[in-house]
């Protein structure tokens, strides 16, 4: 199976065959997968430099003109080095464009906390109108890189990662899905967390919802899961900041009496290096850890 | 609304231009935002000869995508620009006097989504240039070369990184539908003689250095030919502390 960034590439570059008002931006990371596309649409595939302010600035120009722009790097260098453009060169402009990020929180263990940003989804969460995608594997990827292309002036993240579950869901780009249905909570599985939160709650009596699409956040889904349990009681298991998704779960919930429990990546930089299933069992965040502390907080 | 007020919305007729001798009295509409005084009547020679001789776009064709593209980086001191947009029919005159007030389109720094003629919203220094790359940029890989982008920036901004992310980009690059006026009041706090072309040049971009309240002198260097390059005009006024 091809990597969520490698069907990124090859996604990308079909529909700027198809699609003339498509352009993709990079800032030399990532470059490589877009040799072929470069050669067919030199004025639509860009590459300029390790440059990323002028990356998502270029964005916003070629916005301005009636393109859509495709933006892509380490979410490092997409949405926290140069914040203030994604801010302004698009939400002020009041212009729309895809951005789509490799790399999450802990995708490179080995690189260091240069290289992860558990903080992206919470960032562009401070901003109004971004949807936000966060797939759990490949052909979920295309699906919703699909539907950022072809969302009109919309302003979307795409965030893609190593991490991928089994098997891929049949994801519209807007809802959560129900994969479990029980009495005694709700689980919410953001994206590739889904595998672990499902081996992690086997034979507990809880409903499991897995959300790819989190900004906007499907709160008529969360409600009426938690309504049909016992009690409105809330896990959100998410592969970046812990409790990014808190607020608007407790927004949906602000008419029923309810707990909430967060979980996903810690504050603190861990300052390890290794490879992804020693950072995820230190973040609590592996199957074994995710069983004790989902179960502790439903009282089993 | 002011006698004189109403004799200019009569001479204009509604569409009829101003001319470039009621600057006083159209600057002198826009009151609390002194503090930029001396930022707003720097631009104003540089930004009269770029609308009245050079850019191809009006009131009519602001959304028109051949029309060229004039993206006020430096969105600090805006009263010039709103002068000569007004002056030039893009909104009426007596939006002046509003400046700064709730109700008003017009801020103390300019919204593309507020004010007609207005391309990009500016304020926050170093984003224009970027901006204009990728509106170059657009502009090309939809066939439309005929196109001109100008952007105006101020000597001081230029010490934001994303202006030299932009400037090392678009020489090599060969945008030559590019056009950088760098409005140089000596507001810069490391100033280097000369330095300002020479970062340019360095890049490859095409540069003319003049006097930035000298109306046949701006052309001049407005419409030099630079094929292949994109081309920086540095306009030099009385310095902000004079």
């Amino acid at each position: 199976m091809d990597t969520m960034r490698e069907r990124f590439a090859t996604v990308a570059s079909r529909l700027l065959d198809d699609d003339p008002r498509l352009a993709v931006v990079l800032a030399e990371i990532g470059v490589d997968g877009f040799r072929a596309a470069m050669d067919r649409h030199p004025d639509r595939v860009l590459n300029v430099g390790i440059r990323e302010q002028l990356l998502v600035g270029v964005g916003g120009g070629l916005a301005l003109t009636g393109m859509r722009p495709i933006l892509h790097t380490f979410a490092s260098f997409l949405v926290e080095r140069p914040f203030e453009q994604v801010k302004l060169d698009f939400g002020h402009q009041g212009v729309g464009g895809v951005l789509v990020s490799a790399g999450g929180s802990y995708d490179w263990p080995a690189g260091g906390f240069t290289h992860m940003a558990p903080g992206d989804v919470a960032l562009m969460d401070t901003l109004d109108g971004w949807t936000v995608h966060v797939p759990g594997h490949p052909d979920e990827a295309e699906a919703l890189l699909r539907h950022a292309a072809a969302a009109g002036d919309d302003k979307v993240y795409v965030r893609l990662s190593l991490q991928t579950n089994e098997a891929a869901r049949a994801v519209d780009g807007r809802r959560f899905l129900t994969v479990r249905e029980g009495r005694a909570g709700t689980v919410v599985a953001v994206g590739p967390m889904l595998d672990g939160v499902l081996a992690a709650t086997e034979g507990l009596d809880v409903t499991v919802l897995y959300a790819t699409t989190v900004r906007p956040f499907d709160g008529a889904a969360l409600r009426a899961a938690a309504g049909a349990a016992d009690a409105a009681d809330v896990v959100l298991v998410e592969p970046y900041l812990t409790g990014t998704s808190a607020a608007a779960a407790g927004e949906a919930l602000q008419d029923t009496p309810h707990r909430v429990l967060g979980l996903g990546v810690r504050r603190e930089e861990l300052r390890r290096y290794g490879d992804m299933a020693a950072h995820l069992a230190a973040q609590g965040l592996d199957a074994a850890s995710l069983r004790g502390r989902i179960a502790g907080f439903f009282g089993g | 609304m002011t006698d004189v007020m109403s004799d200019l919305m009569r001479e204009r007729g509604g569409y009829v231009p101003l001319s470039y001798d009621r600057f006083p009295y159209l600057m002198g509409l826009m009151t609390g935002d002194e503090k930029h005084d001396p930022a707003a009547t720097s631009t104003l020679d540089a930004l009269w000869v770029l609308y009245d001789r050079v850019l191809r776009v009006s009131p009519e064709t602001t959304d028109a995508p051949d029309r060229d593209r004039f993206l006020l980086s430096k969105g600090h001191g805006p009263m010039a620009y709103y002068a000569v947009l007004a002056a030039k029919g893009f909104f009426p005159v007596e939006w002046l006097p509003g400046f700064g007030g709730y109700d008003s389109p017009l801020g103390h720094h300019p919204d593309r989504r507020l004010v007609p003629g207005v391309e990009i919203g500016s304020g926050s220094l170093g984003h224009g240039l970027p901006l204009a790359v990728g509106t170059t940029l657009g502009l090309r890989a939809q066939g439309l070369t005929g196109a001109a982008v100008w952007v105006l920036i101020g000597d001081a901004e230029l010490d934001e990184g994303s202006n030299h992310e932009a400037i090392a980009y678009a020489g090599p690059a060969g945008l030559d539908r590019l056009h950088t006026v760098v409005l140089d009041n000596g507001s810069a706090s490391y100033p280097r003689d000369g330095g300002i072309a020479a970062r340019f040049e360095a890049a490859g971009w095409s540069t003319r250095t003049v006097d930035g309240r000298d109306h046949d002198a701006l052309y001049a260097a407005y419409t030099a030919p630079h094929p292949g390059r994109p081309h920086a005009v540095v306009a030099r006024v009385e310095p902000k502390e004079a």
